[in-house]
């Protein structure tokens, strides 16, 4: 089970790095949400992907899933969904600042000065 | 007093959401922001005196004990960092109340930037693994806001990759987070350093060691992980660039001392890994502050050869080598501060950053200009200024290791970093005035000198007490150089 997952981890992780590197603000942004997606995962699963109740205490119940990778990966989720939102109204706010999403077009060392 | 350790995290993030409330009143803000900071510098000078008594302090919060929840753990090193970056953020602000415009300034800025000191506050205090990206992304989500606020279409450009970078740099923790918890199965820093050498496969730490080293090095811009650094800093306002200049980079500096003073010291390998790194770092750092001659990107290239040579005394991993770090990383953070302050006011007299443009300043300015003088030769390592102990410990260190080229790249980048530092000053200070000095800050400049002044006297005090400092230093490297001493400290049987 744990090597299926890390395959699609795999997967996830490389999908965005093709979104990362591409032009498009909004595709690179997706390639982040992407990536968030594996990290979060990777937690799960090196956690321990072992069958058991959820991590609730019920009697008569004596194995449990690990329940600090969960903790972990909630608070990993809101803090990425923060970034994410302010950097989708970033996004927005220089398109209409800058008149284009093309991330070749934010080049610029001469306005710098 | 067993919660001193908290006080430097909860006071400014109690003052922040406090002036959350009152964003139109100004005067309100200013006030309140520095005598919240004033308050946090108390106590954190406290928190030094008790820890040099009591040795390392240790808070576990909601009293489970020590591996199983987060302890928040002061030892001397993270009290110095502690009083030092509250001890920068109160001048910067200071500095702020005379910069901004009261719009600029309504806009939530006292309250980021205090966020932004809770989350460095928080990352040098804290003794779990986890709880430390928590503390990274505090910090790093007010400096997002911070150098984005305004929103000039230079700022929206360069934050969206400053973002970019810290977003890919946030996964890749959580992941190496990830990676140590499967392999190791704790989170606490204490702990991990405990059960790391029972791990059979220490190659695996050691992949995970450098995965730790890349997420800290891409917040310390160490070369290759630089490109994003230049870019995004020279883009921020004065105040707000003093502040992640002095700050920022060095909490990745500091991140990579303590992961690996105590959990990855896997023998060589990571030592010519941290030792490559640094080295490029200083080369490149040195060849871009002597490239350019816009005032603000010679000093951000100077913040990459200081991370080189620090990380060059960590990287030694030796006693003296260690104690030269430190000086010369509270060095650095003041001086650093100190020297965005000065060109920020020199470009806002001129209206120009580029050196061209400048020129005779020290006629209608004298003051400011051997403030200036003074900070560029304590910048250099001039003895017995305050630049001069770190880099002496740090150079004496690396020959007692029987490495040469690192010291002598060391000496030769003091003498690049002078020649950048007084290429500003003859072409900015001396010489014919090349224009009427009419710009936005002159009538303000005699009120944004006095902080500006007060943080190079705290430089060169430091320079000159350097010998009273010594005991602290000691004490502060020594539960680096016996990782032991920090384990007892937080895992009490």
């Amino acid at each position: 089970m744990e090597i299926f997952v890390s395959i699609i981890i795999g997967v996830l992780t490389m999908s965005a790095v093709y979104m990362i590197l591409s032009k498009s603000l909004l595709r690179i942004i997706i390639g982040t949400g992407l990536l968030s997606h594996a990290a979060h995962l990777l937690v799960l699963t090196m956690g321990g992907l072992k069958t058991g109740a959820a991590p609730v205490l019920v009697d008569g119940v004596t194995e449990y899933t690990d329940p600090l990778p969960q903790a972990l990966v909630l608070t990993a989720i809101v803090i990425s969904f923060g970034v994410t939102a302010f950097f989708l109204v970033l996004a927005y706010r220089a398109y209409q600042e800058l008149t284009t999403d093309n991330i070749e077009e934010m080049k610029g060392t001469e306005s710098n000065d | 007093m067993i919660n001193l350790p908290i006080f430097p995290i909860v006071i400014p993030a109690l003052a922040a959401v406090i002036l959350m409330f009152a964003p139109k009143q100004v005067r309100l803000q200013r006030v309140m922001a520095l005598g919240a900071l004033l308050v946090t510098f108390a106590v954190s000078v406290l928190l030094v005196f008790t820890v040099s008594q009591d040795g390392i302090l240790t808070v576990n919060l909601g009293n489970w004990p020590a591996p199983f929840g987060i302890t928040l753990v002061s030892d001397m090193l993270s009290a110095l960092l502690v009083t030092t970056s509250t001890l920068i953020v109160f001048f910067i602000v200071w500095f702020a109340t005379h910069y901004f415009s009261d719009a600029y300034e309504s806009n939530y800025v006292y309250v980021a930037m205090l966020f932004l000191l809770v989350g460095v506050n928080g990352a040098f205090t804290t003794g779990d693994i986890f709880n430390l990206f928590v503390f990274f992304e505090v910090f790093l989500i007010s400096s997002y806001v911070l150098i984005v606020l305004g929103g000039k279409g230079v700022q929206l450009r360069e934050s969206i990759k400053y973002l970019l970078v810290n977003v890919i740099a946030s996964a890749l923790f959580v992941m190496a987070v990830a990676l140590l918890y499967g392999v190791v199965g704790t989170l606490s820093l204490a702990d991990l350093a405990q059960k790391i050498p029972l791990v059979e496969n220490q190659n695996v730490i050691t992949v995970i060691g450098v995965l730790f080293v890349i997420v800290f090095g891409m917040k310390g811009a160490l070369v290759p992980l630089h490109y994003w650094l230049p870019g995004s800093y020279v883009v921020a306002p004065t105040p707000i660039l003093a502040m992640f200049g002095a700050l920022l980079t060095k909490v990745g500096v500091y991140s990579i001392l303590r992961t690996y003073t105590l959990l990855f010291d896997t023998g060589s390998f990571m030592q010519t890994f941290l030792i490559v790194l640094a080295v490029l770092t200083i080369v490149i750092g040195m060849t871009g502050a002597i490239a350019y001659n816009d005032v603000k990107l010679i000093i951000i290239y100077n913040i990459m050869i200081a991370v080189g040579v620090i990380l060059y005394g960590i990287a030694l991993n030796t006693q003296t080598s260690l104690e030269g770090a430190l000086y010369y990383l509270i060095h650095d953070m003041l001086i650093k501060a100190a020297l965005f302050m000065l060109v920020g006011m020199m470009i806002g007299i001129t209206g120009s950053g580029q050196l061209r443009d400048m020129g005779g300043l020290i006629t209608r300015f004298p003051l400011f200009g051997w403030t200036f003088f003074i900070a560029a030769l304590s910048l250099a390592g001039i003895p017995p200024l305050s630049g001069f102990f770190g880099k002496l410990l740090i150079v004496q260190g690396g020959v007692a290791d029987g490495d040469l080229f690192g010291p002598l790249l060391i000496l030769l980048s003091s003498l690049f970093v002078l020649f950048s530092v007084i290429k500003i000053f003859l072409y900015g200070f001396w010489g014919e005035e090349r224009r009427v000095y009419d710009g936005p800050l002159v009538p303000y400049t005699n009120r944004l000198i006095v902080p500006t002044l007060l943080l190079v006297a705290v430089a060169v005090a430091y320079g000159f007490g350097a010998e009273a400092m010594h005991p602290f230093i000691t004490q502060a490297i020594e539960p680096l150089v016996e990782p032991e001493i920090y384990i007892d400290a937080v895992i009490k049987e």
